[in-house]
């Protein structure tokens, strides 16, 4: 299948970014260096090209009964402008995607994985009830991230939306003052995928080029960042990647997301399996590796300890905030604690690693 | 457009060296830097290490992916590049000056001959981009 473009390929290209496939998507993956758009992120503030995201909208009178239903963490207990990280799991616990749940005031916004938007519909479809409509509107929605402890001051001059009084997870309807009078409709949301403060904005499909330049044309412009720094910044923050820490084999006790499966709750799909494994436990554990000698345990990097293969690796890379090599990695959950030691096996040179507390790197508030 | 430095020879997968007398100096090209993006580890051979013509003899670690290292020519390394140790972006900043890797002392001077001209490496990377 031909990977699709957003609209803001061509101005991606004219800033001389480097284009990856992605989720079915060109994307950027840096402009010019994964290492100085990461620094701008955690210094000051950088702009993301996210309209690779998909969004599929819930509405009708059972929409929150369907929410309920399909998401394992809580979703009535969310106000409306408000948002939850939640999880899609299937009747085997396994996990079908991890995804962002919006309650809004026609119903709710699901934002989900780029490669995993079909995949997410068609189960939602599969499980939608009668009296909600469920629709893909990810072709409508353009979506772009602003990061960074610089965000708020960025974006405040542009916004009749009073941003320091928008807590964390909440959401706001507003508008963007574009660039020669033009102004944009925009859901501004406190949320983001870089362990720092920023704010992720939903326009329309067709405005997204507009908002882009009109966040561009600031005075302080943001650093256009690309995947490289994404990935970096959340893998930092310890933030799952779908396809790497979590997948349809994997269950959310041993991602460490217990807390957002909430079995209390009605009936929901896969609650009764993974009831089960909470009540086991889960028999590995996601932790936090710093590799001990140089280089960088990659995804799929077999784990072993006393010469044992016991798990492996997730995801992994230099952390340029630390200017340590990080991994995240399965390993059993008896040999789980703090401090433990394995080796990582990297092209057949055995490097020494050793379990850190999560995240790797916390922001000060 | 990446530099191709002039009086240098390349191997096709974008090392270049600079030969003298008996020996050479090894790196990567301008080009090969800009592919790899941010270098964060280089892995190199110790001193008096045996290095064979077009087979692997270190690995560059960068923030995106881990690429090995072709030897362009036979020999036995004399020097190795310490200041990547502590400042891999070097790599990065000056891959034809600072940024060199190892220097090798040739074991055949005629293995130089099959290596690409920086006329035909600017052809090639230019099939390439």
């Amino acid at each position: 299948m031909e990977p699709e473009k957003t609209p803001l390929y061509k101005m991606h290209l004219g800033a001389g970014a480097r284009i990856v496939e992605f989720g079915g998507w060109l994307m950027p993956v840096q402009y010019t260096s994964i290492l100085a758009e990461h620094r701008a992120v955690r210094e000051a503030v950088g702009l993301f090209d996210l309209c690779h995201m998909g969004e599929i909208e819930v509405t009708g009178p059972q929409a929150t009964d369907f929410v309920q239903r399909v998401a394992t963490n809580d979703a009535s207990r969310l106000a409306v402008d408000q948002a939850q990280y939640s999880l899609l799991c299937d009747e085997n616990g396994g996990v079908v995607d991890d995804v962002l749940v919006y309650r809004r005031p026609e119903g709710y916004l699901f934002v989900v994985n780029a490669a995993n938007t079909t995949k997410d519909f068609a189960w939602l479809l599969r499980h939608r009830l009668p009296a909600c409509s469920v629709e893909d509107i990810s072709r409508q929605t353009g979506m772009l991230g602003l990061q960074g402890p610089l965000a708020e001051a960025t974006l405040q001059p542009l916004t009749d939306v009073a941003l320091a009084t928008m807590p964390y997870y909440h959401c706001r309807q507003g508008n963007i003052a574009g660039v020669g009078g033009n102004t944009s409709r925009a859901l501004i949301s406190r949320t983001g995928y870089t362990g720092e403060d920023g704010f992720e904005l939903f326009c329309g499909w067709n405005d997204v080029v507009a908002l882009w330049r009109t966040l561009v044309a600031v005075a302080a412009p943001p650093a256009l960042c690309g995947l490289g720094a994404r990935d970096t910044l959340r893998l930092e923050a310890a933030m799952p990647l779908y396809g790497h820490e979590l997948d349809e084999h994997t269950n959310p006790f041993e991602a460490r997301l217990g807390w957002v499966v909430k079995l209390e709750k009605p009936e929901f799909v896969g609650r009764e399996a993974l009831a089960a494994i909470r009540h086991a436990g889960p028999r590995r554990l996601l932790v936090g590796l710093e590799i001990v000698d140089r280089g960088i345990a990659r995804n799929g990097f077999p784990v072993l300890s006393n010469g044992q293969v016991v798990g492996a690796v997730t995801s992994g890379t230099f952390s340029p905030t630390l200017q340590k090599s990080i991994a995240l990695a399965y390993v059993p959950t008896e040999m789980a604690q703090i401090g433990a030691e394995f080796s990582v096996d990297v092209r057949g040179r055995p490097l020494s690693a050793r379990v850190v507390p999560l995240p790797f790197y916390k922001r000060k508030k | 457009m990446p530099e191709v430095r002039q009086q240098l020879k390349y191997t096709k997968e974008h090392e270049w060296v600079r030969p003298t007398d008996d020996t050479a100096v090894v790196g990567i090209s301008d080009y090969a830097q800009e592919q790899l993006g941010d270098v964060v580890f280089v892995e190199l051979p110790a001193g008096g290490t045996e290095v064979t013509q077009f087979e692997t003899f270190g690995t560059i670690e960068s923030v995106k992916a881990a690429s090995d290292l072709y030897s362009p020519v036979s020999g036995t390394v004399v020097e190795v590049n310490a200041a990547l140790k502590d400042r891999p972006e070097l790599l990065n900043q000056s891959p034809y000056d600072e940024g060199w890797l190892v220097k090798v002392k040739l074991k055949d001077r005629r293995e130089l001959d099959v290596l690409l001209s920086p006329t035909e490496y600017d052809t090639l990377i230019g099939s390439l981009e």
